[in-house]
C-alpha cells in the first residue's frame, strides 16, 4: 500500500465532487455500517463522456459491481478499475432517492428547522455537484451505489439487503482516466429503514501501483483487456 | 404475463415499417396506443421516450424499474421519466418480458464486448445522434440519451449477480403495444446488431402502428 495522500469523512446525507487524476486510488470505507455512496463519473476533458452502467453490465456480463469489474465511460473507455472490495456486491441500476421519495419516507426536514441534520436526496445531490462543472440534469445517469446490495429473483423483483455492508468494509477504486466524480452520502432508494440513514463514509487517496501482469481488472475477462486497450490508445498522444 | 391487443390493424392512423439498422423518430400524443412489432422475431427495438412538451424530461430506466420493483417490462409496466411523471403503460404485449438494463450498442461498446477492430461497424447510439442532428430543432444532443428499453430482448440476471442475454422469448409478429400518458416523442434505433447470436447474426425489421385515443 503506497503513502496516504489524503483522507476525509463525508457525513451520511451529504454531497461532494473532486477530479481524480488517472493513477490514483481512492479507497471509500463504510465507517460505520449500512453505507451508501452514488457516484457519477464523467471526462473533465468531454463532459459527454460519462458512466455508462448498461456497458459497464453487459460488458462483463455481471449485475452486481465487486473487485475485477471496470467501470465503463459511454466511449469504451475504463474511468476506474475495482481493485478489491471486502464487500462483493454494489448496485448500480436502482438510481437515487427523490426529494419526493425521501419525503413520503422519513418526513420532510428543512434547513431553515434542521439546519444540518436536514434530509437531503441523492437527486437533488447531484444536481447541486454538477452543477458546479456545467452539468444538469440531462446528464444524470444510472449512477453506482457503492455499499448497496438490491437481488433480483427468477421473476425479476428486486430485494435490497440492509445486512450487506458492515463497519470498517472497503472498496478500493483504481482510477485509469482523468475523472470527475460526483458523489452523495444519501440513503438508498430502496433502503426500508424506519429512521433516515446517515452513514457516514471515509474516504483516501493513494497513487497507484502500476499495473502488472497479474492484474486482478486486466484478467478478470477478455472484455476488460480491450477496454484498457481502448484507454492506452486514448493516452497515446495526451 | 401475454395479454393480446384488442386493437385492429386496419383501423391504425399510422404505419411504418423501419428496416434493421434505421431509426423512427416520431410523436405519439396523449391517450394514443402505440404498438411495436418484431416482424421476423428476435430484433431489438431500442426505444428512448422524451417529453414533447419539455423534452430534457426523458424516459429513466432507473427510476421505472426502481418504482415497479422488478427489472423486468410487460403488461403493466407503468415507464417512468426522469422526474418521475409515468410517460406511458404497457397494455399489451405477447412476447413477455423485455429489458431495460442492457442498453443500447455503440461502436465503443462493441470494441469492448466483441473486438478492437469492430470500431467502425453500424451500432445503434449512431443512429440515435444521426436522428437527434437531422431533428435538431428539438435541441436535443448527446446529452439527451439517456438508458433505453431494448423491446424484445430477453436479458436475465441471476440470483447471484450474473447477466446473460438468452436467447429471445419473441418470435415473428409478436408484439407489445403502450398507451402514452403525455405527449411523446419515441427515437427508436432497429438494432443493427451483427455481433450478437441474440438475433442469429440477423436484424430484420419492425413496424410501428399508432391508433387514436381511446381506440
Amino acid at each position: 500500500m503506497t503513502e496516504l495522500l489524503y483522507e476525509d469523512v463525508l457525513p451520511g446525507g451529504s454531497h461532494w465532487s473532486f477530479t481524480v487524476r488517472r493513477g490514483t486510488v481512492l479507497r471509500l470505507i463504510d465507517r460505520d455500517g449500512g453505507a451508501n455512496v452514488g457516484m457519477l463519473f464523467y471526462n473533465p476533458a468531454n463532459l459527454l463522456e460519462r458512466y455508462n452502467a448498461p456497458d459497464t453490465l453487459k460488458c462483463q456480463h455481471t449485475f452486481k459491481l465487486t473487485s475485477g469489474n471496470c467501470l465503463y465511460s459511454d466511449m469504451g473507455r475504463v474511468f476506474c478499475s475495482i481493485i478489491a472490495d471486502s464487500v462483493g456486491w454494489h448496485d448500480t441500476v436502482c438510481g437515487n432517492t427523490t426529494r419526493a421519495m425521501v419525503a413520503a419516507r422519513w418526513g420532510t426536514k428543512t434547513y431553515q428547522a434542521c439546519r444540518n441534520d436536514w434530509q437531503l436526496n441523492g437527486h437533488d445531490s447531484f444536481l447541486v455537484e454538477g452543477g458546479k462543472y456545467g452539468l444538469g440534469r440531462r446528464d444524470l445517469a444510472a449512477n453506482v451505489n457503492w455499499f448497496s446490495k438490491v437481488a433480483v429473483a427468477d421473476d425479476g423483483a428486486m430485494t435490497f439487503d440492509a445486512a450487506n455492508s458492515n463497519a470498517g468494509d472497503h472498496v478500493d477504486l483504481r482510477f485509469e482516466m482523468d475523472t470527475l466524480v460526483l458523489l452523495h452520502t444519501c440513503p438508498h432508494p430502496l433502503n426500508p429503514a424506519a429512521a433516515y440513514p446517515r452513514a457516514a463514509v471515509r474516504y483516501q487517496f493513494r497513487r497507484a501501483q502500476p499495473m502488472t501482469d497479474d492484474d486482478v481488472c486486466l484478467n478478470a475477462c477478455p472484455e476488460n483487456r480491450r477496454g484498457l486497450e481502448n484507454n492506452r490508445l486514448y493516452h497515446l498522444f495526451g | 404475463m401475454l395479454k393480446e391487443s384488442t386493437l385492429a390493424v386496419a383501423a391504425a392512423l399510422h404505419r411504418a415499417v423501419v428496416p434493421a439498422g434505421d431509426y423512427w423518430l416520431h410523436e405519439v400524443k396523449t391517450g394514443q396506443t402505440f404498438r411495436i412489432v418484431d416482424v421476423d422475431g428476435n430484433q431489438a427495438a431500442d426505444t428512448l421516450f422524451y417529453n414533447a412538451g419539455d423534452p430534457f424530461e426523458r424516459y429513466s430506466a432507473t427510476d421505472t424499474i426502481r418504482a415497479q420493483a422488478n427489472v423486468y417490462l410487460g403488461v403493466g409496466s407503468k415507464l417512468l421519466s426522469t422526474d418521475g411523471n409515468v410517460m406511458a403503460t404497457i397494455t399489451a404485449d405477447t412476447v413477455g418480458r423485455h429489458d431495460t438494463l442492457g442498453g443500447a450498442c455503440a461502436t465503443e461498446s462493441n470494441t469492448v464486448r466483441y473486438a478492437l477492430e469492430k470500431k467502425t461497424m453500424h451500432a445503434c447510439r449512431d443512429s440515435y445522434l444521426l436522428a437527434l442532428a437531422e431533428h435538431d430543432h428539438f435541441g436535443l444532443t448527446k446529452r439527451d440519451i439517456g438508458h433505453n428499453i431494448n423491446f424484445f430482448m430477453n436479458v436475465p440476471i441471476t440470483e447471484d449477480g450474473g447477466l446473460t442475454f438468452a436467447d429471445g422469448v419473441s418470435g415473428p409478429g409478436k408484439y407489445v403495444e403502450m398507451v402514452a400518458a403525455m405527449d411523446l416523442l419515441v427515437l427508436i434505433s432497429n438494432c443493427p446488431q451483427l455481433n450478437n447470436p441474440c438475433n442469429a447474426y440477423n436484424p430484420t425489421p419492425i413496424e410501428l402502428l399508432i391508433w387514436g385515443e381511446g381506440a
